[in-house]
This record gives C-alpha cells, sequence and structure tokens, in this order.
C-alpha cells in the first residue's frame, strides 16, 4: 500500500500500512497538514534556521529497514542495565527490544496517538508545522509511567534509528512520573548508513508533585540527517526537572523545549552542549514558563563551532504577573573555532513580577591563545592542548550529567569523532 | 566652553537688538491627509529644490508598500495616517497670557527640576519681556560657531544654504527604504537641525545649549542630520527635561550621524514627552529611528534618558564601518503609570578591531512594560571585534514588566562578545538602610535609582546630568510598590 499526500511543496509518502496511529485524529491532521507551509526565516521562531535542504528530501514512511542486533549494541550507552527499547525509520522493533518488568515502571511500546496528545501544555495557540506533522505521520512511540510514590529501579534507553535514505521517522512520546516517583531515562537520536531522513520526535511530560526527571537526549545522526525534537512538560508543585541535550552530529538539528512550571517550590534545570563541525546547523529554543511563585530554573548551554558549522541558541524564561520569588538563571556560552563558523546567540527574559532574581548571560570568543601557550609550555602538542581548552570548556556542560556510564560514553564518541587526545 | 548663560545675557543686553522681528509666516495648514500633493505643497511651502522633492516622493512610494511593524514589545493603537496634519506653519506659542496662568502643578515640576526661571517661562510658553530671547541669543552663538566653519542650522535652511552637504549625506545611513516610519519621515518630514563641522575642528560648546533655545516648533517629523569631518568633535543634545505638553500624538523622527575618519560625536537625548495620564489615556507615540555610521577610528556615543511618551520605540544604532572605530550606548529608560518602551541599540561590526559597548538600565514602574530590545552583529570580516553589553531592569511594582530581547550574531572567530543581564527589584535591605538613617522611603528609592544610573547619567553633560537625575526621581514619585 503507498499513499502519498499532496502537500504544496512539501511531501511526506507512506509505503507501509502498519502504521498503529491511522485514528481520526491523525486524518484530520493530515488535512491540516496539506494546508501549512514549511517554516521560513521571516518568522522569529525560525529566523536563523533555514529548512531549505529538508524541503529538498523526498521523505517516506516505511518499516523495510532492518537491523542486526550487534549494531544496536553498539550503538546503546555500554554498562547501563536496564530495558531498551529500538526503533527503526519511527517503527518500533521487538524482537531488537528488551523489555524488563518493574511494578515501579510500566513501560508501552505503540501507544494511542490521542492518548499521548492530552497534556494541555504551553503550546502555541496557532498550528505548527512540525507539530501537525507529527500529528498526522508518527507511526510509533514509547510511554513511560513510573508509579506513585516509586523509584524506577532501572535506567531506560530508547534508542531512534534511522538506517538508509530519506526516510521519516516520527515516533510521539509520554512520560508521566506520578507523585513522588523518580526516574531517569536516555534518549538515544542514533543512525546508521544512512542520509537525508528526519528523525523527528515530540515528547510530553508531565512531572507530578515531588517527583524528579531525568532525562537525557543525545544527538548522533549522521553528518547528512535531520533532527528535529521538541518536548512539552509540565511540572507539579515541589517537582524537580533536569533535561540534557547533548548534540554531537547531524546536518540540521533542531530543538524545541517548552517548560511550563505549574506548581511552586519546583526546580528546573536544563543542560545543552553542542559541538559541531562541517556544515552543520543546530538550533536549540528552549522556554520556561514559570507561573507560579518560589521556583527555580537552571540553565547552560554551552557550545564549540568548527568549520563551517551554525548554532543558535534561543532561551526564553517567562515570568508570570504573580510568580514572585523566582529564581531563574540563563547561560550560554559559545566558541568558535573557525573563520567560517557562525553563532546566533538570544538569551530572553520576560518578566511580570518584581521580587525575582533573574539573569543571563552570553559569551562568544575563541580559545585563549595565552591558556593555549601556557600548556604549549608544559610540553603539551598543540593539538592536545587545544582538545584538552575544549573538553574543559564543554565539560561544565558535561559534568552535569549524573550518568557516570552515559559521561564516559559521550567522551568516547568524542574522541571517535574530534580524534581528541586526552 | 566658559561661556554661561549670564554673561551671555549682559553681553545681550549691550548688543544692538538686530533681529528682533519675526518674519509672520501665512498660518497656513496643509489639509488632514496624505497624498503626492501634500508632499508637493510641503516642498513648496519651503522651497526646496527639486531633487529633494524627487527624495521626498520616492520614499511616499516605497511608504506606501509598506507595512507598519508589529514586532515590537507593545500594544497601541495605531494612528491613522490619513487623519495627521503633515504642514502647519509654525506659529508663536503664547500658551498663557502671565506667569499665574500657568499650571501650578508644572510650575512644581520644573522647580524641582532646578529650571531657571526664564527658561521656565519660556518652556511654558509664557510671553518673555526680557532680555532671553531666543532669536538672538541662537544668532550669537550661531557666530561664534561661524568662525570656526561650523554648520548649525535647521535642516530647511541648510537645504537652502548647503544644499551640496545636504545631498551627499541625507539618507546615506538611514535610507527610505530602512522601515516603516523612517520613510513617513522622509516623505513629510517637516524641519530639523543640521549640523556639520570641519576637518580638524573640535566644537566648543555643547551644541544642546543653542538647541535648547532654538527647538520649539520643529514639529512631528523631525530630521537631524550631524556630519563630523575628518577629526573633528562635537556633543550634541537634543530634547529637554522640562515636560513637553505636545499636541502631536505621532512622532517620527530620523536622526543621522556620520562620523568621518577619526572623528567623534557624542549625540545626547533627554527625552520626557506627555506620556499619558495615569488611567493609561493619551500620551505622545515615540517611533524614532537614529543610526549613525562611523569611519576609520572614529566614535559615536548615545547616551539617552526616555522618561516620558506613552509608546517609545528607538533604537539608536551604530554601523562600525571603519577599522578601529567605537560605537557606545548608555541608556535609562523609565517607565511609569502605562507607559511602554521598547528600546535598545544595534551594534553593526564591519570593520576590523571595532568595539561596542552597551549599557542598558531599564525602570519600570506601575503597569507599564519596558523591554531592551538589541542587536550585536559580527560581520566574517570584522576580526577582533568586541563587545560589552550590559542590561539590567529594576521593577518597582508587582504589576509592570520587564524584557531582555538582545540578538548576538557571530560570524567571526577572533570576536569577543559578552552580554549579560539581571532583573531584578530594590533590595528591600537597600531601604531598610536608608531608613535606618532617617532617609524617607521616596527619597531612598531615589537615592538607589540614581546610584543605578549612574553609568549612563555620568555620560551626559554636566548640568543635564544634574536635572536628568532629578527627572528620574520625579518620574517615580508615587510608584513605590
Amino acid at each position: 500500500m503507498t499513499e502519498a499526500i499532496q502537500e504544496k511543496k512539501f511531501e511526506i509518502a507512506q509505503q507501509s500500512g502498519t502504521s498503529a496511529f491511522s485514528t481520526s485524529s491523525t486524518k484530520e491532521a493530515r488535512k491540516e497538514f496539506a494546508t501549512l507551509e514549511l517554516p521560513t526565516t521571516r518568522m522569529e521562531a525560525w529566523k536563523y534556521t533555514r529548512l531549505a535542504k529538508l524541503k529538498r528530501a523526498n521523505l517516506r514512511i516505511s518499516d523495510e529497514e532492518t537491523v542486526s542486533r550487534e549494531l544496536i549494541k553498539e550503538k546503546l550507552v555500554p554498562g547501563i542495565e536496564g530495558s531498551v527499547l529500538v526503533f527503526v525509520n519511527g517503527f518500533f522493533q521487538e524482537s531488537l527490544s528488551e523489555i524488563q518488568a518493574e511494578s515501579a515502571l510500566s513501560i508501552t511500546a505503540c501507544s494511542n496517538a490521542d492518548q499521548l496528545l492530552q497534556f494541555e501544555t504551553v503550546r502555541p495557540n496557532e498550528a505548527d508545522f512540525f507539530d501537525t506533522m507529527n500529528q498526522a505521520y508518527a507511526t510509533d512511540g514509547v510511554e513511560l509511567h513510573v508509579r506513585k510514590g516509586e523509584t524506577a529501579g532501572q535506567v531506560v534507553q530508547c534508542l531512534f534509528l534511522t538506517v538508509g535514505n530519506e526516510y521519516y521517522a516520527g515516533v510521539r512520546n509520554s512520560i508521566h512520573i506520578e507523585s513522588g516517583a523518580a526516574a531517569e531515562f536516555i534518549f538515544l537520536y542514533d543512525s546508521e548508513k544512512s542520509e537525508q531522513c528526519l528523525n523527528h520526535s515530540l515528547t510530553n511530560i508531565q512531572v507530578d508533585q515531588q517527583a524528579t526527571l531525568t532525562l537525557n537526549l543525545i544527538q548522533n545522526s549522521d553528518p547528512q540527517g535531520f533532527c528535529v525534537n521538541r518536548s512539552y512538560v509540565s511540572q507539579a508543585r515541589d517537582s524537580k526537572f533536569s533535561i540534557n541535550t547533548i548534540t554531537l552530529d547531524g546536518l540540521l538539528v533542531r530543538n524545541d523545549l517548552f517548560i511550563r512550571v505549574d506548581g511552586s517550590n519546583a526546580e528546573t534545570h536544563l543542560n545543552g552542549a553542542y559541538i559541531l563541525k562541517g556544515k552543520q546547523h543546530v538550533d536549540n529554543h528552549t522556554t520556561v514558563d514559570h507561573r507560579v511563585a518560589h521556583c527555580e530554573s537552571n540553565e547552560l548551554y554551552k557550545g564549540v563551532m568548527d568549520e563551517e558549522s551554525t548554532a543558535v541558541f534561543n532561551g526564553k524564561v517567562f515570568v508570570r504577573q504573580d510568580a514572585q520569588k523566582i529564581n531563574a538563571f540563563q547561560s550560554n556560552g559559545n566558541v568558535l573555532l573557525s573563520d567560517s563558523a557562525t553563532v546566533n546567540s538570544k538569551p530572553e527574559l520576560e518578566i511580570y513580577a518584581d521580587d525575582v532574581k533573574c539573569s543571563h548571560g552570553s559569551t562568544t570568543g575563541q580559545l585563549d591563545e595565552e591558556a593555549v601557550f601556557y600548556l604549549r609550555a608544559r610540553g603539551l602538542s598543540e593539538k592536545s592542548a587545544r582538545s584538552l581548552m575544549v573538553s574543559a570548556f564543554i565539560g561544565e556542560v558535561l559534568d552535569q550529567l549524573g550518568n557516570e556510564e552515559l559521561h564516559s560514553h559521550i567522551y568516547t564518541l568524542l574522541e571517535r569523532k574530534y580524534a581528541w587526545v586526552l | 566652553m566658559g561661556y554661561t548663560e549670564h554673561e551671555l545675557a549682559k553681553d545681550l543686553e549691550n548688543q544692538e537688538y538686530k533681529y528682533g522681528f519675526t518674519t509672520n509666516i501665512e498660518s497656513d495648514k496643509a489639509p488632514k491627509g496624505l497624498n503626492e500633493d501634500i508632499i508637493r505643497f510641503i516642498s513648496a511651502k519651503k522651497n526646496e529644490p527639486e531633487w529633494l522633492l524627487e527624495f521626498r516622493l520616492k520614499s511616499f512610494q516605497i511608504w506606501k508598500t509598506m507595512k507598519e511593524p508589529e514586532w515590537a514589545h507593545v500594544k497601541y493603537e495605531k494612528p491613522d495616517f490619513q487623519d495627521i496634519i503633515y504642514y502647519s506653519a509654525p506659529k508663536q506659542t503664547k500658551k498663557y497670557e502671565s506667569w499665574d496662568d500657568v499650571d501650578p502643578e508644572l510650575k512644581e515640576t520644573m522647580n524641582k527640576l532646578g529650571i531657571s526661571m526664564e527658561e521656565q517661562q519660556r518652556l511654558t510658553g509664557v510671553a518673555v519681556d526680557f532680555v532671553m530671547d531666543s532669536v538672538s541669543v541662537a544668532t550669537s552663538f550661531k557666530e561664534k560657531l561661524k568662525e570656526l566653519g561650523i554648520i548649525f542650522c535647521s535642516f530647511s535652511e541648510a537645504v537652502q544654504e548647503h544644499p551640496e552637504l545636504v545631498r551627499k549625506y541625507l539618507g546615506t545611513v538611514v535610507p527610505s527604504t530602512d522601515n516603516f516610519y523612517a520613510a513617513l519621515n522622509s516623505a513629510v518630514f517637516s524641519d530639523g537641525s543640521f549640523c556639520y563641522i570641519p576637518k580638524g575642528v573640535k566644537c566648543p560648546m555643547e551644541l544642546s545649549t543653542y538647541f535648547r533655545i532654538n527647538e520649539g516648533g520643529t514639529g512631528q517629523f523631525e530630521r537631524t542630520l550631524v556630519v563630523a569631518d575628518e577629526s573633528s568633535y562635537v556633543s550634541y543634545l537634543e530634547g529637554c527635561t522640562a515636560p513637553q505638553r505636545d499636541e502631536n500624538q505621532l512622532h517620527a523622527a530620523v536622526v543621522e550621524l556620520i562620523a568621518l575618519d577619526q572623528a567623534e560625536i557624542k549625540y545626547s537625548t533627554v527625552q520626557n514627552w506627555y506620556p499619558g495620564d495615569k488611567e493609561g489615556k493619551g500620551g505622545v507615540y515615540n517611533f524614532v529611528t537614529k543610526r549613525g555610521m562611523c569611519g576609520y577610528r572614529s566614535k559615536i556615543s548615545w547616551t539617552q534618558v526616555e522618561t516620558g511618551s506613552a509608546v517609545t520605540w528607538k533604537y539608536p544604532s551604530c554601523i562600525l564601518k571603519g577599522d578601529y572605530s567605537v560605537g557606545e550606548f548608555y541608556s535609562v529608560a523609565v517607565t511609569n503609570n502605562f507607559q511602554q518602551a521598547d528600546t535598545g541599540t544595534k551594534m553593526i561590526h564591519l570593520g576590523k578591531h571595532t568595539k561596542s559597548t552597551i549599557i542598558s538600565k531599564g525602570i519600570s514602574a506601575g503597569q507599564s512594560q519596558n523591554s531592551y530590545r538589541g542587536l550585536v552583529q559580527i560581520h566574517k570580516n570584522a576580526e577582533h571585534a568586541r563587545n560589552f553589553s550590559q542590561c539590567d531592569s529594576l521593577l518597582m511594582t508587582d504589576i509592570c514588566g520587564a524584557h531582555t530581547f538582545p540578538y548576538i550574531e557571530c560570524k567571526n572567530s577572533t570576536a569577543k562578545i559578552e552580554h549579560e543581564a539581571t532583573t531584578s527589584k530594590i533590595g528591600e535591605d537597600q531601604i531598610f538602610y536608608c531608613l535606618q538613617r532617617g532617609i524617607g522611603e521616596e527619597q531612598a528609592i531615589g537615592l538607589i535609582v540614581n546610584g543605578y544610573c549612574k553609568e549612563v547619567l555620568n555620560q551626559l553633560p554636566m548640568e543635564f546630568a544634574v536635572e536628568a537625575q532629578k527627572l528620574l526621581a520625579i518620574s517615580l514619585e508615587g510608584s513605590v510598590g
């Protein structure tokens, strides 16, 4: 069965009929999607990100590609015991996954579309291109649910893999941490022998009272891949939410993070690192919406750009009128290693309450030549001196990762990619 | 400068009253609305050369294709451009018959500002009988400037007397295509000021002094052009601290600064137009385009103290084209009651070793909204560019808003950019400290706010710094949350 949806300039063809999400809302979304245009740089949220390359790709949906067990093992974070869910081109692979049953945590793959969309979040009012696209074409997804008062005994890894050329891999996930519960998850976005694929994921997250969630997003797709990732988070009273977004590879990566803090005394931590080269383009947009008093948010994004890469950072902190006693910090640091690299940084504050402490900082610069000289004088090669400085710079973010296995895995990936001599 | 107002007054007493008459221009007004005929009418009234009329008409064509910008963080009722009178001959403003008729509230404000009696009377438009007559004072300053070859006159005068200079520089920094309001201004500008400082000349006085006297009636579509030739220096101040009761709701001015090689321009603004009443009714819309072009080793410094206007939309910018050029922006923006301000700067680094500094202090009180919006752009060839930005916001009540929208775009790896912003309210411990020492709450707030704005106020010419300080205290009166 081949289903092609004609859209003025953007088209996704569906070749396999085994979509779990063929409900009436999907059909409606497809209709709506057909009327939408790809965002352009004239839109404020896409000012610095051109989607022309994505427009040229002839995306299709298919479950025909398969991968081996060995490859999956290679892609996972070594040393972490726990459930593994594998998605290839947006389709859940039961045979490659391993779900360890646990009373505290329920893991359901292939969830129902409507259920996953239940959370009302800070979603923009008007129809969003990528939200609608996900609603219309996402094939599978995972639902992670931690029961009241319990702590998940494992770190679940979800691997979203693209294999082959020009596939649309759409997933929609949902995470719900009930009150007093705690968990940590790792979402890996990777690819194998793949070009021009769109790895598209939409995640709805709800963190209830006194619950704790740590979510790690590791993006390491091929240098010709597209990755669009959006998370809608809502936090209740006394909850703690941390998200670490580490981008190591990908031609065009866009991350949107909408966090709505609905309960007082909640804590939010956003950490991000991006290490780019070639013609990569990474765009991180974050919104923290403080709606109630006595909350704290910390944001730290750091990036290193080499060759002709481009990084975009747009952080926004909202403090609503009655949300007093908010402490919100936002920091963005960038190092440019080459003359052709570009960085666009836009840290924003929108504050409607007076008794707050909010600040942001943004720096752009290069490696300190004096520091490099210092290291050189102590016998380090030029290359190792520079990589030491870069890793120290990025290290501030990576050290925020509480998970040791993940921490060392990322360093391994970086060493592999940049041949760092450490 | 060594030449005070009082000395001047004495000088003038001994002098023949040369220009004691004023030409009574027929008090004709153009009909309401905007079309090509109106523009031709304005141009003809001013006896403008053909090229300027063409400039106006072309701008009008461009304006017609443009849409009113909506990206600023302000909400207001859009003006009806067909309901404005675009030309009305300057009239003698004698609003009051005698000093006793003047609104006592206004008098009190001016006393607090420490404005001299003469000036108070002039500002309120009371018929002034004594020596401080604006025309003659202006003329005397003008002669002093003339000796040095400095041209400083109204824009219309410059068009008549120095058309070659005006033609060469008009629209080079802010082209008509720049934005909606710049296009509108280019089509219908009424008058403004023109200033040219010749090579190597250091202007001996703050041009403010003259400006303060001559400012009345420049109209709502003002055009200012300042050209500092190689190695020259000028300090220029526009506006004044006294409250301006203006009938025009919409103000769309354009200011162009050109600093040629090694020149320096210091441009200070104090703006205190009618901000509307306490319920947020009325008030001036201030939509201004200000930009400067920097040549080799030149410097442009913008300083602004913005306390008035209902809606402000203003971004004094620097294009750092020449190598080693420097751009500075110092701003204090105070909003109270229902005022809205969206202000900031653009620093465009094109040349090598260019430097820019941005210090912005926003104070919001009442139910106002105060935004900083800035752009720092480092172009590919701007090697070793340096920027430092600091944007602080102070919130006085729990129902006002303070926002920061900085855009930082860097395309060169040798650039160093720093940006920091903080938002907070006045520390309770600071107020407590003052109260303990017998300083009342209002005074304490004035003290703290002044300390907070010091970095910017220090950049103002002396006499204005003092007034601006008092102005801040007055603007925030009764705003303690």
